[in-house]
């Protein structure tokens, strides 16, 4: 599945989209992302957004899903 | 009406698109690029956003004010890209009643949007960059 990439973390990885393979949830994904890219656990706060919406840690993620993570926001 | 925009954001037309004729209060807020964080001379500022959820997240905020306060017409724009010191990145007016409502539901849209909307900011220094909120 796909990952869009914004902001500090889309430079941390490389690139706007990532693609990852067997990832079951927002939980797993994001210490996938922890682990995989350490600079991004030193971030204030991990958010991660499906189909728009922020979502909760034990959410499934499913292959048609948008799926986004969300460094903190400094919108204004 | 909600906007995220490249182009330099029109005061005064956003705040004529929240005039209602019920209205006797508009409340305007408009954020300007500052020339320093910390003491430190910032050249300029960088702002994107994830359009799509951003847009979703300011409706949200919109909507959640119009329950909170008798609000007429809103809009909330906020613009993307580059911007240099003293340009305007996000312009709030809010059409009331009567003025007090006005005041407190701009605070609260402004707060919240800083919060949780999808828009993400760096200053650019001479020497270096950084992505706003980021680190502790």
């Amino acid at each position: 599945m796909k990952v869009k990439l914004f902001g500090i973390t889309r430079e941390i990885v490389g690139g706007p989209i990532l693609e990852v393979d067997g990832i079951g949830t927002v939980g797993e994904l994001k210490a996938f992302m922890m682990s995989t890219y350490p600079r991004i656990k030193k971030l204030n706060s991990l958010m991660v957004a499906v189909n728009s919406e922020y979502a909760k840690e034990d959410l499934a993620l499913h292959e048609n899903d948008e799926i986004a993570l969300i460094p903190p926001v400094s919108g204004g | 009406m909600i906007r995220i925009t490249e182009e330099p954001l029109n005061t005064q037309a956003i705040v004529d698109s929240v005039i209602s004729p019920n209205g006797g209060a508009v409340n305007v807020f408009i954020g300007t690029v500052r020339n320093s964080t910390k003491g430190k001379e910032v050249v300029r500022l960088e702002f994107e956003a994830y359009e799509p959820m951003a847009t979703k997240e300011l409706t949200k905020i919109a909507e959640d004010a119009k329950q909170r306060w008798p609000i007429l017409k809103v809009a909330v724009h906020h613009r993307v890209g580059v911007l240099d010191i003293s340009e305007i990145p996000v312009v709030i007016a809010v059409s009331t009643p009567h003025r007090a409502a006005g005041f407190e539901a701009c605070q609260y849209i402004i707060d919240t949007l800083k919060q949780t909307v999808p828009i993400w900011k760096k200053e650019i220094f001479e020497d270096g960059e950084v992505w706003v909120a980021a680190h502790p």
